[in-house]
């Protein structure tokens, strides 16, 4: 069984952090993974994505032609990528910044308004990233929320950020209820 | 061994580097490459080693020249452009017989080019690159794992064979992450002494390191005890993988990144019944030339995949030679051909 997940939106949104979260749950959670992040300008404004395969035995490609699925939080996201997507997978969708439906009828669309969520019940609006990864675990049934919970704790202390675990919890817990 | 980290390519080559003993890095900035040097900069100098960003990677690869001499174990890494201007000091500390390591995150070229992963160096890396009649052993890493693994086998097969050793891997496999074991680290004074290594003569004859002999016939003897030396790499020293080659008709022919990937695109082709095998160097100097031509014996086509015009292509070819078909597939400009895209080849191929 291998799932592979397409995070893309604009520079700054947390798309990179979010699939490291989602790669290092993976492996936490005794798959194998790989995380491929798009480098170069679009690290710097554009639109930023980043390719999490997860898999019960080692990783051939690290790029996939078609991914199971898509957190699209910005509009060019899901421009770029809808049609990639593999027949019966997932989309998940930022109403917030995404002002059309998704095109596709062989998928499974899930739209809630990250935006909103992560500034008003969240509190900070830097936490989409986290509310779009809740979301995702939720509509993909691919790893148990504690885990990516637990994972990104384990990050922010890391790297010092402990006082940003329970705001990122709320935002997971967020994202995952809002579907 | 310890637990196991997600780490990228660069970072974990970076960390096998100093686990490695290696004492002293040297090197100039350069995307896809630059997370290494930052680990080196962070964590040298924290182990009492040398970190120093030179003014120019002419400069690093002068600097790993002096290092060498002085018997310590180091390193520099770069990205295509970059190892290109080092060219003339490879030359050099090859001519010379010094140890070192040297990595090469390949990316886009010729020139310029771009940003993005590539294998448009493979060329430069195994056919010389630097002038003179010389070898590097060129190691070519398609995992994350395998990055580090080879990084420590770079150190230890520098000084077993007192030559320098490249790393040459890609900006896609520099970036990526993947779940690695690191190995336990190496104590550098638990390394044996180079006795020939230029420490301080006091009590004893001077050592001297040159690439220099004026006499055509001292020259000549120098060129012979090199190619003396590259046979018995060659003897010893080939590694390559075969993935699912037992009953193949069609063999795959790809290293690193796309290595890897022609590993998914296997699995796809035998999941609709074609009998297709992955042969992976991971030593492209010196070249797996034997085993290739064994495995052409029992196929029809050997596909050579790359990302390049078609460099490792012509080895396949002096392999195989007319015992299989011997087409090629490849992107330029750092484009990585997908699964999908490969697949499609190999089904051109099937009779």
């Amino acid at each position: 069984m291998e799932r592979s997940i397409i995070i893309s939106g604009f520079g700054g949104q947390g798309v990179i952090l979010a699939g490291k979260i989602l790669a290092q749950a993976g492996m936490n959670h005794g798959l194998e993974v790989t995380w491929l992040p798009s480098y170069g300008p679009e690290m710097r404004g554009g639109t930023a994505n980043c390719t999490v395969v997860l898999s019960d035995e080692l990783v051939g490609s690290p790029i996939v032609d078609e991914a199971t699925a898509l957190i699209a939080m910005n509009l060019p996201s899901l421009d770029k990528f809808e049609q990639t997507i593999a027949a019966g997978g997932h989309i998940v969708v930022n109403r917030s910044l995404i002002d059309r439906q998704v095109d596709r009828t062989d998928v499974n669309a899930f739209y809630l308004d990250m935006n909103e969520i992560a500034r008003d019940e969240v509190g900070n609006p830097r936490a989409i990233n986290m509310v779009a990864l809740g979301a995702y675990v939720k509509a993909s049934g691919t790893l148990p929320l504690q885990v990516v919970k637990d994972t990104m704790a384990q990050s922010m202390r890391e790297s010092g950020k402990e006082k940003f675990i329970e705001m990122n919890e709320r935002a997971l817990d967020a994202g995952y209820n809002a579907l | 061994m310890g637990e196991r980290l997600l780490l990228r390519g660069n970072e974990v080559i970076a960390e096998a580097a100093i686990r490695a003993g290696c004492q002293c890095y040297f090197a100039y900035p350069i995307t896809p490459q630059a997370e290494l040097l930052e680990h080196m900069a962070l964590n040298m100098p924290r182990l009492g080693r040398t970190f120093i960003q030179a003014e120019s990677e002419i400069a690093a690869i002068s600097m790993v020249y002096g290092a060498a001499g002085a018997g310590v174990r180091t390193m520099t890494s770069s990205s295509s452009p970059g190892i290109s201007l080092k060219q003339e000091g490879i030359s050099y500390l090859a001519g010379a017989s010094l140890p070192c390591v040297i990595v090469n995150i390949v990316r886009g070229g010729p020139g310029l080019g771009n940003i993005a992963p590539s294998q448009c160096d493979y060329f430069q890396a195994t056919k010389g690159g630097g002038h003179g009649d010389y070898h590097l052993i060129v190691l070519g890493p398609s995992t994350v794992p395998e990055a580090g693994e080879l990084t420590m086998l770079a150190f230890e097969l520098a000084d077993q064979y007192r030559i320098p050793v490249m790393i040459l891997a890609d900006g896609l496999l520099g970036q990526m992450m993947e779940p690695v074991e690191l190995p336990d680290p190496i104590d550098p004074a638990s390394l044996p002494a180079k006795d020939w290594a230029t420490t301080g003569a006091k009590g004893r004859a001077p050592n001297i390191i040159l690439s220099f002999e004026m006499d055509p016939d001292d020259l000549k003897q120098m060129n012979l005890d090199l190619q003396s030396k590259y046979r018995t790499i060659t003897e010893n020293e080939i590694r390559y993988e075969e993935y699912e080659t037992e009953d193949a008709d069609i063999v795959i022919a790809a290293h690193g990144t796309i290595g890897r990937i022609c590993k998914s695109v296997v699995r796809m082709a035998r999941a609709e019944g074609i009998k297709v095998g992955l042969f992976r160097p991971i030593t492209l100097w010196p070249y797996p030339y034997e085993p290739l031509k064994r495995l052409s014996q029992q196929v029809h086509t050997v596909l050579t995949v790359e990302m390049s015009a078609g460099q490792m292509w012509e080895d396949v070819r002096l392999a195989v030679a007319e015992r299989a078909a011997t087409p090629f597939f490849g992107e330029t400009g750092g484009i990585v051909p997908t699964p999908r895209s490969i697949l499609n080849e190999v089904k051109k191929h099937v009779r």
